[in-house]
Parts: structure tokens; sequence; C-alpha cells
């Protein structure tokens, strides 16, 4: 329990004092974290509509696929991108490894599933309720996936928070293909793991704290962005 | 609203009975619309059996019938939202099929499914998707409705009334040759109820076929030019509506005229 007090101190003593490193690792966490997100958005939120509103051979093998991907474990995915990225494997020549893009790849590859599974939730409820007006409209596919992601903007912007907690709170991939680099790749989910084997404990427990405090404040700005949009819009 | 304006939003300027046999645009009318042992099969039951119909240009059809006498679902087989078990449906212009012939008519729902935008957006949506977008059919659309004032609002937050008087300007929006309107005031207030029924009028006014699903005796007669009565999936009765709240042919009719329970 010592550790806990001294660590709340560490923590606010590190914050209000402005620790450049702290700072640092801070905004490279959310640089990589946010990226992935986008990414995966990018990638996931049409894969997600599209699987929610098409009818094809397959699609219910591909929906059990797509929601297993969900639970992917962060080392596997590092391993994977390890491979692809070192020198002897197919992408080596991009020199990729060990830089803050690789760890936003892997992320990318962590969350995408997450992004386009929940996406394919919220969108399939909805198709639901609208299926019958946008036959009788004759609404074209394409028309109605982009209606349908813009009608569930507010529900969607739930997803995109559930990839960047994902992202945030990963690992086992940043450390495998980013290897932890003080001040090139040190982010702090990797901070807090070398600083928990080095035994500064305290210091692992700060680092957490401020850890959990930014994924507060991203939670408490989208909920109440979906607040306010829900008393605008109904 | 004035009856020119009304008049104004539609392709054709007066009701017509007898069939042109060809419009403005190039195409063949859709109407009359022939159906023929139509059936839609539910596991072992038919819904709709063995119906026959037809429907001319003209008078303001009303379909009426017990719950369970498959008017909705007549509604939405003969806008082809759902696939007949067998039978057909052919209307006048068979050259067009399937979202062809769809996309010349509009359907009114009971419960209006509005998209989760502003009112305009909504009218928006619905002139894009018929290749019509233009906002001054949408301004003029709005004041038709008595929704200028609204525009921008979310539409989810009108009153019921105000709801279904949107889905109405949404579905006119298309400039439908054929209006089906399914229970569209089923949970409206006299007062709502008034006003959807005084835009189903001008429409019709405006040459637009309206059939008319309804279980409101009063409302029946205050609309109907015919009446098509449903029985057990099939047409019991099709006739002129004075004529068929006067003296109607059936036994199932006039049992559900004097409120005797029609199963």
């Amino acid at each position: 329990m010592q550790n806990f007090g001294e660590a709340f101190v560490l923590a606010f003593g590190l914050v209000l004092q402005a620790d450049p490193d702290l700072i640092e690792i801070v905004l490279l966490s959310l640089r990589v974290s946010l990226a992935a997100v986008v990414l995966s958005c990018a990638i996931g939120l049409p894969l997600g509509a599209l699987l929610a509103t098409t009818r094809f051979a397959g699609r219910g093998a591909s929906i059990v696929a797509l929601n297993a991907l969900m639970g992917l474990p962060p080392v596997v995915v590092g391993l994977l991108v390890y491979l692809m990225l070192s020198n002897a494997g197919p992408l080596g020549w991009l020199q990729l490894l060990y830089t803050p893009t690789a760890m936003i790849i892997a992320q990318t590859l962590l969350i995408t599933p997450i992004v386009a599974a929940l996406t394919r939730e919220v969108v399939e409820q909805l198709q639901h309720e609208y299926d019958e007006q946008f036959r009788s409209l004759c609404v074209p596919p394409g028309v109605a996936v982009r209606a349908l992601l813009w009608d569930s903007r507010y529900a969607l912007l739930t997803v995109a928070l559930a990839g960047f907690g994902r992202a945030i709170a990963e690992v086992g991939a940043v450390i495998i293909v980013g290897g932890n680099i003080d001040h090139l790749t040190r982010v702090m989910t990797t901070a807090i793991a070398l600083e928990t084997s080095k035994g500064n404990l305290a210091l692992a427990l700060a680092l957490g704290i401020v850890l959990l405090s930014l994924a507060l404040i991203v939670n408490a700005l989208v909920m109440s962005l979906k607040t306010g949009a829900n008393h605008a819009h109904g | 609203m004035p009856m020119d304006e009304a008049a104004a939003l539609h392709r054709e300027p007066t009701v017509a009975a007898a069939i042109p046999t060809i419009m403005a645009d190039g195409k063949r009318p859709l109407l009359p619309l022939e159906v023929r042992g139509l059936v839609y099969r539910a596991g072992l039951r038919n819904l709709i059996d063995e119906l026959d119909l037809t429907l001319h240009a003209g008078p303001l059809s009303v379909i009426m019938g017990p719950n369970g006498a498959g008017k909705s679902l007549l509604l939405r087989l003969l806008h082809g939202l759902l696939t007949p078990s067998c039978g057909e449906i052919r209307w006048h212009d068979a050259a067009g099929q399937g979202e062809d012939v769809r996309r010349r008519q509009a359907l009114v729902f009971q419960r209006p499914v509005l998209l989760r935008r502003s009112v305009r957006a909504n009218l928006d949506f619905a002139l894009h998707v018929s290749g019509r977008r233009s906002a001054a059919r949408r301004d003029e659309l709005l004041r038709h409705v008595g929704l200028s004032e609204r525009a921008r609002q979310p539409a989810r937050l009108l009153s019921g009334g105000e709801q279904q008087r949107l889905a109405l300007a949404r579905a006119l929006a298309t400039e439908p040759e054929v209006l089906f309107l399914d229970e569209p005031t089923a949970s409206l207030d006299p007062s709502a109820t008034a006003a959807i029924e005084g835009l189903v009028r001008q429409a019709h006014a405006a040459g637009t076929k309206i059939v008319f699903v309804t279980h409101d005796l009063g409302q029946a007669r205050r609309l109907a030019g015919e009446v098509v009565f449903l029985h057990h999936g099939r047409v019991a009765e099709q006739t002129d509506a004075m004529r068929f709240f006067d003296q109607p042919e059936s036994q199932a009719a006039a049992d559900y005229l004097s409120g005797r329970l029609v199963f």
C-alpha cells in the first residue's frame, strides 16, 4: 500500500513539473495510438458497414472470423509485424522496424478487427431500422452504406474509443516492433514495463496513473461530444 | 395550402380517369394495375390467398379489412418490398420491372422511419436518391407540409403528426405516380389526422394515384373514392365508396361495417 501513496505523489509531481521525458512519452503514446485509431477506422468502418449491409456466401463465417480476431494476442501481432519488417522479411527494405511507424502498423492490425466487428453490430442494427425505407426509395448500396455510417456516427465514436482504449493500453506488440528505445519508441506502456522490471514500482505505478488519466480524459471528451450531439440531434 | 400550389408539386395537373397512352417523359403510365392469383405464403399459411385486384388511375382507393386481412402485406407486395409466393402483379407499363417500377411509387409507413438528421436533410436525402436534388424544391415541400419553421430541427424530435407529414413530404419528393399509405394516421390525434388527410387529398387532386390503408371507418368515408375490402387475404369486395358504405355486397363487409368482428 505504501507504493500506492508514493505513486500518487510521484505521479502528481511528474505532471506538475511537466517532466520533459514524461511529456515526450505521453505525446508519442498519443501519436501512435491516435494514428492507429484513424487508420483502423479508415479500414474498419467501411469494412464493418459492408459486412452489415451485403449478403454473400461465407458472410456468417467472415463475421465469426472477424469477431474472433477481436481477441488477437498483441504479442502474436507484434511477432507477425516483426517478421514482416525485419531485414529478412518481405518488407525489410522499408527499414521500419524499431520506429513509431512500425508501432502504428502493429496497433492498426490489432484494433482494426475491433473497429470492424463493432461497426458491423452498430450499422446492422440501424440497417434493420432503415431497410424497408431504403428499399422503398431504391437507395443505391453505396449511398446506403454512407448514410448508415453517417447516421450512426455518434455510436461509432464509442467504437473508435474502444479501439483507442485497446491501442493505448497495449504493450506486447509495440515492445516487439518498437523495442522501447528511449527518446525514439518509448511509450507509456513500455515505460511502465521497463520501470517494473527495474524494480521502480512507484515510478511504474505513477506512469500507470498518468496513463489511466489520459484514457479518462479522452473518454470524457468523447462522451461530452456524444451528449452534446444527442441533445442537438435527438 | 391552395390547390394550385399543391398541383405545382406534381407532374400531372388533374385526376386522370382516362389512361393516357404516353406520359410527358415518354414513359407509359403505371396504371392500371392488374393483380391475378396473388399468393403470399408464410409457413403453411397463405396470408394473401389467390387475390385478384385491378386498380385504375382516378379514384382514391382505400383498402379496408379486419386485423390480419393482409392489408399492409398487400401494400408491400404491390410496392415490391416483398416477393409473392406465386401469382402476378402486372403494371400497365410492363417494360420496367423491380426497382424501375418502385422508383415511380412511394410508400408511407404507419410508423415513419426518419433518418437521424435534420428535417431538411431527410428531404435532401430523398431528393438526392431520386435524382431531383434542389434546395428550392425542398423548401417548397417543407412549405407544403407546414414544416418550414422546423427545417433545421432534428427529425426525430418532431411530434408524431409532424413526423408523418415529413414522411409524406419525403414520399412526394420522389414525384410518385402511385402513393401507398399504410395507416399513416393510426397513432395521430384528430388535428394531425386532418392535416395528413388534407395533404393526401391535395396529392390526389394533383394526379397522384392514392392507395390508402385504414381501419378508421370515418376516415374511409371522408377519403375513399373506391373501397377495396379484404378478408382472409382475398378481395371480398371492390366497389364505389358510397355504395360500399350504403349497401355492402359481401357479408364480411356488412359485418365489418356493423361492428361485428370478422375473423
